[in-house]
């Protein structure tokens, strides 16, 4: 069994909480989040930011950063707006969302900064 | 109003069908239900008259004229043969299209439509074989019908997932195990990333392991694995029983201990209680999940039986959440091309005719919901890029042996497919090539994941590479 490894998951660890799509994957970097934002604008989606404390990242309302970006299709103003609210909220998780009002959904939902864990 | 006309008198005897039954000029009205059928006649059996045959024994016809047929306007209710299509590559069968009148069947019964269509029909003797390819049903039809209990859009606002396919896992052995034993399968499985596992088609309440000792030890799982993951979970829980009494039981049960999904198999369980049991999801806030058990015996022969495509648009017109699809990369039968064209069908508001599928007519769905196409069976991680390519974001990938056979278990057989599943979500959002680019993905999500590198050394050999035997037809000389 050496050769076997445990996986290491706790319900005593906050940070075993994971957080949707991308939570498997390491952090985005800023690269990466720019390419992801270039994606929901070419699908023709509503950017929106929401963020949340750890310990209530479980609920289907996160907090709404201002309000969804309309019609916004400027990569850069995105971007910024998801930096400004990391900045804000230094201790919460942050995600984006792709609106898609035609199916009445999020087209997608990912973390795109994951808050450290104090335990 | 049409101008009254008497039938004429009564002439006793047999006539030949294509006299009534064939009618080239007819143009299909919208109202119509239309079918095509893959009709191989009888030697010495002209095509109009196998045909017309169809579309009388499908419809109002009898092998012989009888006097009450003249009390009706028979006109109005007979089904016509429209219209004759070479079949491409093949000489000895050909395509017939079929039109029937709305006033021939009841509303919102699935039920009655296919009593006619693939009734006394198939075991005619004028033709050898008999495969109905494709139904197009008129809006009317679809609106008298329930559908999915709650559709894509509503399941992934219940789960709170978006912008990726559902991961799930069917748990195997497949019969045999405890039911706290297989409710240790199922936490290792949740716990490890997977949205969903399964019960398989054939778990319904042994003596090994009765229903209700399951239910409350997948529950259990479910809901440590929620708490420990922060994500939300479930697990397909078999109502399939052996009357629908039970079926209901064993459906309130579910209800009762907090499950988020049941599961049935419509072809066996019987689509009069599949129906049923939609309607109650729909009333009890309980996500269906369907398995198409019998599905080969029907779909698989390319000149006889029910093509796929027309089981599916049958199950979401009966209502289903999720249906199986077919992987066409993994162990199972599955044409790609046929594969897409019915996985439109179930996800799509209007599909069009498109032969290249196999898709015969358009089809309105008006505002019915989708159902999610469920590819399982034979799949690993190595499948992953060609997986989230041709299915896209609303599926649900399945790996049974795929995460149990992973050499340090199910947690990290799970770990490493929602590590590979995010991945090539992540780089097809990016731009890039999945089908192309699949292995330099995958190599480099390893990296940051030991289960997922694990995973790739494990399954790197096993291909399925049978040639599929239900093609589409196309023309090969």
């Amino acid at each position: 069994m050496s050769n076997v490894q445990d996986y290491n998951s706790r319900l005593s660890d906050p940070a075993s909480r994971k957080l949707g799509t991308f939570s498997y994957l390491p952090q985005l970097t800023e690269e990466e989040l720019r390419k992801q934002v270039e994606y929901i604008v070419a699908r023709g989606w509503n950017p929106g930011i929401e963020h949340t404390e750890p310990e209530n990242a479980s609920s289907n309302y996160w907090y709404m950063w201002k309000l969804p970006m309309f019609g916004e299709t400027d990569i850069d103003a995105i971007f910024q707006e998801v930096e400004q609210c990391k900045k804000a909220n230094p201790g919460n998780h942050v995600r984006l969302i792709g609106y898609d009002n035609f199916r009445q959904t999020q087209g997608t939902a990912m973390v795109v900064h994951r808050a450290e864990i104090k335990v | 109003m049409n101008k009254h006309t008497s039938p004429g008198k009564y002439a006793a005897g047999v006539k030949e069908y294509r006299e009534t039954y064939w009618e080239p000029d007819y143009a299909p009205k919208e109202s119509d239900i239309l079918a095509c059928f893959k009709i191989t006649p009888q030697a010495g059996v002209p095509r109009e008259e196998a045909a017309a045959a169809v579309a009388a024994e499908s419809s109002t016809g009898t092998w012989t004229t009888v006097w009450t047929d003249l009390l009706t306007d028979l006109e109005y209710y007979k089904g016509r043969a429209y219209a004759i299509e070479d079949v491409p590559g093949d000489d000895e069968s050909f395509y017939a299209f079929i039109a029937y009148p709305m006033g021939l069947f009841e509303e919102g019964s699935v039920v009655n439509v296919f009593t006619s269509l693939v009734g006394n029909v198939f075991g005619f003797k004028a033709v050898r074989t008999l495969r109905l390819e494709d139904v197009r049903f008129p809006l009317w039809f679809v609106t008298t019908c329930a559908g999915p209990p709650h559709g894509i859009q509503v399941e992934r606002d219940k789960l709170n997932k978006y912008g990726r396919p559902f991961l799930g896992c069917t748990i195997k052995p497949k019969l045999g195990l405890s039911a706290k034993n297989y409710g240790r399968a199922v936490y290792e499985a949740l716990r490890g990333g997977l949205d969903f596992t399964k019960d398989d088609e054939n778990v319904n309440s042994q003596p090994f392991m009765r229903w209700r000792d399951r239910f409350l030890f997948c529950q259990e799982a479910i809901e440590k694995a929620e708490n420990e993951t922060g994500e939300r979970k479930g697990h397909y829980l078999n109502v399939t029983a052996p009357d629908v009494e039970e079926m209901y039981k064993r459906a309130e049960f579910a209800k009762e201990i907090g499950s988020p999904i049941i599961m049935s198999d419509y072809l066996t369980l019987g689509w009069a209680a599949h129906n049923s049991l939609s309607k109650w999801c729909r009333d009890n806030g309980m996500l269906l999940h369907v398995h198409r058990a019998m599905h080969a015996v029907l779909d698989r022969h390319p000149k006889h039986g029910i093509n796929f495509r027309v089981l599916t648009k049958l199950l979401r017109l009966l209502g289903g959440d999720h249906l199986h699809s077919g992987t066409v990369v993994g162990k199972l039968e599955g044409d790609r091309a046929a594969t897409l064209g019915w996985i439109d069908l179930m996800r799509d508001k209007y599909v069009k005719e498109d032969r290249s599928r196999g898709i015969f007519f358009d089809q309105d769905w008006g505002q019915m919901p989708g159902v999610v196409p469920v590819a399982s069976g034979g799949i690993h991680v190595w499948h992953m890029p060609a997986l989230v390519a041709i299915f896209g974001d609303d599926a649900c990938l399945q790996f049974g042996g795929g995460t149990l056979g992973h050499p340090w278990g199910n947690a990290a057989g799970a770990a490493a497919n929602r590590v590979a599943l995010e991945a090539c979500v992540k780089a097809r959002n990016e731009g890039r090539e999945l089908e192309k680019e699949g292995k330099d993905i995958l190599t480099a999500a390893a990296k940051h994941s030991p289960e997922l590198k694990i995973a790739m050394e494990t399954w790197k050999e096993i291909k399925f590479e049978f040639d599929t035997v239900d093609k589409l037809d196309v023309a090969h000389r």
